[in-house]
């Protein structure tokens, strides 16, 4: 990436003002002082929230009538533990839900696979099969509360899953909300739950947004995720260029289907990493909302304004944590809300303070919640729409990032686009060697690290801790299993697999087989097995 | 001296083992990464076939115990003795229940790439004086 000096019509470079050059994460240079010359020929100045490009927001009023969400991570082992801690979460003001699932659910093994044996529960919830979903869910009211589901290898069949634990309660799926992150490109770059090969794996997410635009029109199916892609390496540039890439990619497949561009576009959304420098972020946010409204209007010919909006969940980032003197952690996550709150997000999650070495507890989940809402409540922030326009620093940064990352879109192109570049690796290889200079620098004390490389203290390290794993609860999980099995019309099953089998084979759209499936209690292990059978598995690129 | 590091079990969380696969080769030691979710078998199969000297293993899920056990017994069921050692988000508590299971050593989270090359320069060391 170019780092040219930005001389400025007044002529304040670090050069004029002998002052040390800086550069920023992204690669390019930062003046010391903006003017009003350097947004001269910026479009901010006709630009108002709500209106496209919607660069200072996609909602005209923004937060006046109603902040944004929040949606803290949770869940963890069994479903009946998860839905003790939904309803404390609900009954302490959080608008939204967002689910953690277990290793063996997310890589598509059942809880009594021996390849689960020791992460049953571990790290989120597990689902072997419908009932676990409704057991979670119970007395939680869908109309009310929206429900993320933080998933991707497995993600057709959580969200089938959602979709017939709906109708079975009775609630019309043409107005159910919520959220799948289902953006199965990304784990090939950063999180690691694939399961097909690369062009399978799009399929099946290009088939829950053709089936969520024609039947659950208000469910979004995609959360196209910069986070992880950030957290494996990429600078913020390289997360929004490759979240963009991602989402056109689905958005092609879509298109390939005969459903139009204002069919879905309204319903995609992003989760994008908070932390670094606090104006580099919120030129982030702001130039990539802008430059996605273009290149759904420019590029796909989108009528409706709402397909053209860049709708966001954006909250602290776990790689701007630390493990040393985890309390100044707190201090980080309410800068990282900050920065959300002042880039326009439409929901919010914080990682808590301990979450660098343990699953969040109670205490540190609250503290977290109470961080954003002492910022809605007591700040201010919610009274004026995008309080930074105008900035001449942010404006002139945000026209930078829509162009530097325009520019990092081309590269992936130049990779024959972003499929072929995650099958061969090589944006892989690009980022983890990147993560590794980063980890460099902040090891030889060149990246400052507050409490790690400067101001550190001697301290008794903070122990990791783990939720005790519980495996009581492991073995009531395995032993429902058993019993739904043989409880279950078994015939039903074998004929319900079948028919996802065939689908696979005729390269129909699954969600209709695989709703079929679990509302007969077909287990996510055997759904996954089956379309294995067709789709084969994705073979690793090994580098670092 | 050639390494092989590993992510057994489930956890993709493989930007750590990735670091130190850098930070290793780069102070000159032969790495080989084996890939995401592998089996024990799967894992100790790859180190005799590419001759490796030591197995890391990568572990963010809390999984470590159960997965060490796991590789101290079908090490002594065939019978090896290659040395192997655990990294990832462990507790000092476990750093001793690790080493007494058989790791040769366990790396917490935030340890420092050089702390890792620096044990390995001991091993190197060690495995010399073994092959002598």
């Amino acid at each position: 990436m170019s780092s040219k000096e930005t001389k400025t019509a007044t002529g304040k470079t670090a050069k004029d003002l002998n002052v040390k050059p800086v550069h920023i994460e992204s690669g390019f240079e930062v003046n010391p002082v903006y003017t009003a010359d350097d947004i001269a020929e910026s479009s901010i100045k006709n630009e108002m929230p709500g209106e496209y490009p919607f660069t200072r927001g996609i909602h005209p009023t923004m937060y006046r009538n109603k902040p944004f969400t929040i949606r803290q991570y949770a869940g963890f082992a069994s479903p009946e533990e998860t839905n003790e801690r939904f309803h404390f979460l609900i009954k302490n003001g959080q608008s939204g839900l967002n689910v953690a699932f277990d290793l063996p659910t997310q890589c598509g093994l059942d809880s009594d696979d021996p390849r689960a044996f020791g992460e049953v529960g571990r790290v989120g919830m597990s689902i072997d099969t419908l009932e676990d979903f409704e057991i979670a869910f119970r007395n939680i009211d869908l109309d009310k509360i929206t429900v993320s589901l933080t998933i991707n290898g497995t993600a057709i069949i959580l969200i089938a899953m959602y979709v017939a634990m709906a109708e079975k309660l009775g609630y019309d799926i043409a107005n159910l909300r919520g959220t799948a992150q289902n953006d199965i490109l990304k784990e090939f770059i950063g999180r690691g739950t694939w399961i097909f090969p690369v062009d399978k794996s799009v399929k099946l997410v290009v088939d829950t947004i053709e089936y969520c635009a024609k039947h659950v029109p208000k469910y979004s199916p995609v959360s196209v995720c910069g986070y992880h892609i950030r957290e494996s390496g990429a600078n913020p540039v390289q997360e929004m260029a490759y979240a963009f890439c991602i989402a056109k990619a689905y958005s092609d497949g879509a298109l390939e289907r005969g459903i139009t561009i204002d069919d879905f576009a309204s319903r995609l959304s992003f989760n994008f990493d908070i932390y670094g420098n606090l104006f580099e972020q919120i030129a982030k946010f702001r130039g990539g909302r802008r430059l996605w409204a273009k290149i759904i209007r420019e590029e796909y010919g989108a009528k409706k304004d709402s397909s053209c909006w860049l709708r966001m969940i954006a909250g602290g980032g776990g790689g701007g944590l630390t493990k040393e003197q985890p309390e100044n952690n707190i201090v980080r996550s309410a800068y990282y809300a900050l920065i959300s709150a002042l880039s326009g997000t439409q929901t919010m999650a914080l990682c808590s303070y301990d979450e660098a070495y343990t699953i969040p507890t109670e205490h540190s989940a609250e503290i977290s919640l109470r961080t954003m809402q002492i910022m809605i409540h007591e700040m201010g922030i919610c009274d004026t729409v995008d309080p930074l326009g105008g900035s001449y620093y942010v404006e002139a940064l945000t026209d930078r990032f829509e162009k530097e990352i325009r520019e990092e879109m081309k590269t992936v192109e130049k990779w024959n686009g972003i499929v072929e570049a995650v099958a061969t690796g090589k944006i892989q290889e690009s980022v983890s060697k990147q993560a590794y200079e980063r980890e460099m620098g902040v090891q030889r004390g060149e990246i400052p690290k507050v409490g790690v490389n400067i101001f550190t203290r001697d301290e008794e390290a903070k122990d990791v801790e783990f939720h005790p794993y519980n495996q009581k609860a492991v073995d009531a999980q395995i032993e429902k299993l058993k019993r739904i099995k043989s409880t279950r019309d078994n015939i039903q099953v074998q004929t319900c697999l079948e028919t996802i089998k065939k689908d696979a084979q005729e390269n129909k759209n699954l969600m209709p087989s695989i709703i079929a499936a679990v509302k007969v209690y077909c287990t996510v292990g055997e759904i996954v097995q089956v379309m294995k059978e067709v789709y084969g598995e994705y073979k690793e690129p090994i580098f670092f | 001296m050639k390494v092989l590091l590993s992510k057994p079990g489930l956890d993709g969380h493989d930007v750590g083992v990735k670091v130190l696969a850098h930070g290793l080769k780069d102070a000159g030691y032969e790495v080989v990464y084996t890939g995401l979710r592998k089996t024990i078998t799967e894992i100790i199969d790859q180190a005799i076939a590419c001759k490796a000297d030591i197995i890391g293993m990568s572990i963010l899920s809390g999984t470590h115990l159960v997965i060490a056990q796991k590789m101290k017994e079908e090490m002594s069921a065939r019978k090896l003795n290659m040395p192997w050692f655990v990294g990832g988000n462990i507790p000092s508590k476990d750093v001793n229940e690790l080493k007494k299971i058989g790791a040769s050593e366990a790396f917490a989270t935030g340890t420092k790439v050089s702390e890792v090359v620096n044990y390995f320069s001991s091993m190197k060391a060690t495995v010399k004086t073994n092959a002598a």
